[in-house]
């Protein structure tokens, strides 16, 4: 082995060379050389509004079980709601600036990428995709702008992993639908001015626009959650809701709708949990370098390194993983299956990640003082939404079996 | 109207920072942000240039590495930008700063030119009025507010006691302090403009202006431990020694 030069930091090795630099603790494998100069500008304007907006009032907004919806013109204007789109006022990023930004929001609350994920890829984006020309034009532009808050309604009470047995229905009336039935679960729902409900109608399965002050529609809060607290969720009720021929989107008429759309959704949160996870993950790293027990660190112990580097390893491989994804989505090569890879791996990754965090924060690892206990509760949430788990370990078990294992 | 922002890019104050072992210099690695204080000049500017129909550009001068902190101030904005970067001028003080940044401004021309009051990575607080004085223009210092009209700019001067309104004839030079605009973020769709934006890099020679680059950091020591402050019981009375204590300092 031979020195290359004086002020050097590569040592030659045969034809290879080997760095002399320490990895960063908090970018070990240098991640951040994976990103070109916009990304990172993208990624670093997300990190300096959720330290400014988010951080400083995240435990209090948990605690209370709000969710602060004037973030929403902040998010606007900086071009975070429905950021991949183009057009309509929308700014048109890569798919990969898209997880960059949900990555960096989630570093501060789940609820709160869960908010910019409904806004962007589960209301906008089946507008953008499957509305009319005026739909677009009516809506798209003030909800990018976060003057119209969206939600999704898909889920039921009675209809959850299992969608297409929902029994909320349209009928033509005339020229109008009425809607009758109910969505559960529904994030944003009391927020929204438009709710994007999907029906079971004659036709097939159909989305509609529906303004949330039509006569016949409710939204009730859901309350007492014990995961993703600083998020409305909701319960919608349509109780014969009479709308107009043009609120229907007009180009799907089955489950690729709905389906489509989670994909978007699902490819934010494969990137958003790796947040989630860097936040535990340096929140017991920092933990760990402070706090004494037997006259030492913390992180002097053997065990606590480990779980120290079991949350590095488990970061970093999560951020390949959704960066990888992210590569895929923007050549236009990525497939609703390999992001079930990421949605399902990489969220249970940062449970993992959010429960060894705590464990090193000890008592304090209970508290809101701490983003810990709070991410790992959120993440709960983000395990089961968009396809639980289980429903994307069938999906990746489909694939490679060649066998549908759902009934 | 043409507004020029002195901005500078710093390391990230939330990294650690290393300093060179024998010049005692800050290490300023590729990769530097906006310096926080520049981030309200910027928006002063923008927002001037927006009820003037005005231009906004930007001058630094220091290695120009990645830009990013540049492109950070385009990406809010701005309509270009001039970065100085010159080895020869590693280790300048206030002045040769001001020299530099003086030559790159006069030769654009400019109506208004704003500047942080102090950079956070220096602190020396005095390169606003150097750089006035080598343009031969007058220097409003500590604004907090500004207005433009009639070939005149009027501010409000920040004071121990309140404020002093003070106006000056165009062009000027002034030294806004943080805290006063709410500074905006930069927007996606700039973010992807900024890279389209022109970005001049110069050196002292293309300036063709004489700097002598002569300070010696001769040593440096950790800053003291701050003392424990005073701790005040309350046996009812504790609001007036809090009062009491503000008074001294002249808070209120
Ligand atoms: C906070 C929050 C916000 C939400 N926001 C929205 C929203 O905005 N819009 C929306 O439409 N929905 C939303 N949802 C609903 C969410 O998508 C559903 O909860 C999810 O799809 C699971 O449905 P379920 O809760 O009915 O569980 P179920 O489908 O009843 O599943 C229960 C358990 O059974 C397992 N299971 C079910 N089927 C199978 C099978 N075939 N094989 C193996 N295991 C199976 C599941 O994996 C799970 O472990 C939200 C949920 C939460 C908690």
């Amino acid at each position: 082995m031979e020195v290359s030069g004086v002020g050097t930091d590569r040592y030659h090795f045969g034809m290879s060379q080997i760095s002399l630099q320490k990895p960063d603790p908090r970018d070990f494998l240098d991640i951040d050389s994976l990103l070109d100069d916009e990304e990172r500008l993208v990624r670093d304007t997300v990190r300096d509004f959720v330290r400014r907006e988010i951080d400083p009032h995240i435990g209090g907004w948990w605690e209370e079980g709000v969710f602060p919806v004037e973030l929403a013109k902040v998010m606007g204007d900086m071009g975070l709601l429905g950021m991949h789109l183009e057009g309509y006022d929308c700014a048109g990023t890569s798919a990969t600036a898209y997880g960059l930004a949900c990555l960096e929001l989630e570093a501060g609350d789940s609820g709160v990428r869960s908010f910019t994920s409904v806004q962007g890829s589960l209301a906008m984006f089946p507008i953008w995709e499957f509305g009319s020309e005026e739909q677009k034009q009516e809506y798209l532009p003030r909800m990018a702008s976060g003057e119209l808050i969206g939600c999704f309604g898909l889920t039921e009470a009675d209809s959850g992993s299992d969608p297409s047995s929902m029994k909320t229905n349209a009928r033509r009336d005339g020229d109008d639908w009425i809607l009758n039935g109910s969505k559960m679960w529904i994030t944003n729902g009391n927020l929204a001015d438009i709710a994007v409900v999907w029906t079971r109608t004659d036709e097939g399965v159909r989305g509609f626009i529906v303004p949330t002050d039509t006569k016949g529609f409710t939204a009730n809060e859901i309350k007492h959650k014990a995961s993703l607290r600083a998020s409305v969720t909701s319960e919608l009720v349509l109780d014969n809701v009479r709308l107009p021929a043009d609120a229907v989107l007009p180009e799907v008429s089955s489950m690729r709708g709905p389906l489509s759309c989670l994909n978007e959704a699902r490819f934010g949160i494969a990137w958003g949990v790796v947040g989630a996870s860097r936040a535990c993950y340096e929140a017991a790293l920092d933990y760990s370098l402070e706090r004494v027990q037997f006259d030492q660190p913390i992180a002097s112990f053997q065990l606590t390194q480990q779980k120290l580097v079991e949350m590095m390893v488990s970061t970093q491989r999560a951020n390949l993983v959704a960066l990888h994804l992210g590569r895929r989505k923007d050549a236009g090569t990525l497939s609703p299956q390999q992001v079930s890879f990421g949605k399902m791996d990489n969220v249970r990754n940062a449970l993992d990640v959010a429960r060894l965090a705590r464990s090193v924060l000890g008592a304090n690892g209970i508290t809101l003082e701490y983003p810990v206990f709070r991410h790992m509760a959120n993440l709960e949430t983000v395990y089961t939404y968009e396809g639980t788990n289980e429903i994307h370990t069938l999906i990746m078990g489909e694939t490679i079996t060649g066998i549908g294992a759902f009934d | 109207m043409q507004v020029t922002v002195c901005v500078k890019q710093i390391p990230d104050p939330a990294s650690p920072y290393q300093l060179e072992p024998d010049t005692h210099w800050l290490v300023r690695p590729d990769e530097q942000i906006l310096d926080e204080t520049d981030r309200y000049g910027v928006e002063m500017g923008l927002q001037l240039a927006q009820e003037n129909e005005g231009t906004v550009s930007l001058v630094s001068m220091g290695p120009a590495g990645s830009m990013q902190g540049i492109r950070q101030a385009l990406a809010m904005g701005a309509d270009e930008a001039t970065i100085i970067d010159d080895t020869e001028l590693k280790g300048s003080d206030a002045l040769a700063t001001a020299r530099v940044l003086g030559a790159a401004i006069s030769s654009k021309g400019f109506d208004l030119v704003i500047a942080g009051t102090e950079s956070t990575d220096g602190y020396s607080g005095v390169a606003p009025q150097m750089l006035a004085e080598v343009l031969g223009v007058p220097c409003l210092t500590y604004v907090t507010e500004v207005s433009v009209d009639d070939g005149k700019v009027t501010v409000h001067r920040q004071t121990d006691a309140g404020y002093d309104v003070v106006e000056a004839d165009l062009p000027a030079v002034i030294a806004v302090t943080a805290g006063v605009v709410e500074p905006r973020y930069p927007t996606f769709k700039g973010i992807m403009q900024a890279k389209k934006k022109p970005v001049e890099t110069k050196t002292v020679g293309d300036l063709g202006v004489e700097v002598d680059v002569d300070q010696i950091v001769t040593s440096i020591t950790d800053a003291p431990e701050r003392s424990g402050g005073e701790k005040i019981e309350d046996e009812g009375e504790a609001h007036l020694r809090i009062i009491e204590l503000l008074e001294r300092k002249k808070v209120i």
